[in-house]
């Protein structure tokens, strides 16, 4: 059971550093959430902003790992000159083409976005802390840029699964 | 939006997070427009030939949004920022961020 060189930054982009950023979305939107001044103890609150802070902070890494290794080391694989890389597979074949021409030109662009706006969300949260629970308006602001996060987090993740399964990088 | 209107820390700090987010996606979304827009453009985003113009567009908008956080941190850490303001104009910014990331956007401004 083994990993070549490519299998391991595929899947390290892919499902270790990607799919845990997905994955740790949840359980920070909840929190998030549900940090309110009015319905929490000072206790709670604080419990709950130590788990947002490193969450937040944990998910700006975890997504910058992906952008960086995905644009610098799996990127160049898949946009090979040769015609066996994906990309060169999917224009070769019409009824394919458009998963490159919109699916991985959006997902390679989109995904960009992310870390900007998780990284702005987890130093709201670190240098913030306690006025996130009493300011509404600022825990709205911080959901946003954390949704915004997601969404386009989940685009690329969403494309590059399927990108990867139609013309998958050997 | 009154964002953090009575908030112990000033508002500074906070506001220029905010706004250089969404210059950073703004930045992002103009330089895949501008590459599609101007082949010269292209040419010059591709800083590093394997990754092509993705590793300028996405380098320029990461040093472009470092450089705007730090600039305006500096700038407005001590005061109060007008958060209607700032939150509108970074929504915008975000939003033409996403605009331009979009293919049918971008290749709109396509050179056929």
């Amino acid at each position: 059971m083994s990993l070549n060189s490519r299998e391991f930054w595929t899947v390290f982009h892919g499902m270790l550093v990607g799919a845990v950023f997905l994955l740790a979305f949840a359980g920070g939107l909840a929190t998030l959430w549900g940090l309110r001044a009015k319905s929490l103890t000072g206790e709670e609150i604080d419990r709950r902003l130590r788990h947002l802070r490193w969450g937040t902070c944990i998910m700006a890494f975890m997504c910058w790992a992906t952008v960086i290794s995905g644009t610098w080391i799996v990127y160049p694989w898949y946009r090979a000159k040769s015609p066996d890389s994906p990309r060169s597979q999917l224009l070769a074949d019409s009824e394919k083409a458009a998963w490159h021409t919109f699916g991985m030109e959006w997902k390679e662009h989109v995904s960009w976005l992310s870390p900007f706006l998780i990284t702005a969300a987890a130093f709201l949260v670190s240098a913030y802390g306690r006025e996130l629970a009493r300011q509404d308006t600022l825990r709205r602001t911080v959901l946003a840029l954390y949704g915004l996060a997601f969404f386009s987090a989940a685009i690329g993740g969403l494309l590059g699964a399927f990108i990867n399964k139609v013309a998958p990088i050997a | 939006m009154a964002v953090i209107a009575d908030a112990d820390r000033p508002t500074g700090a906070a506001m220029a997070c905010l706004l250089a987010t969404g210059i950073g996606c703004a930045v992002l979304g103009s330089a895949v427009i501008g590459c599609e827009a101007f082949p010269s453009f292209k040419q010059a985003m591709d800083w590093w030939t394997p990754a092509g113009p993705l590793s300028g567009k996405s380098s320029v908008a990461t040093i472009v949004w470092l450089a705007s956080w730090a600039a305006l941190h500096l700038a407005w850490r001590r005061r109060q920022v007008s958060a209607v303001k700032v939150t509108t104009a970074s929504a915008i910014l975000t939003f033409l961020g996403f605009a331009g990331t979009f293919p049918p956007v971008f290749e709109a401004f396509a050179k056929h």
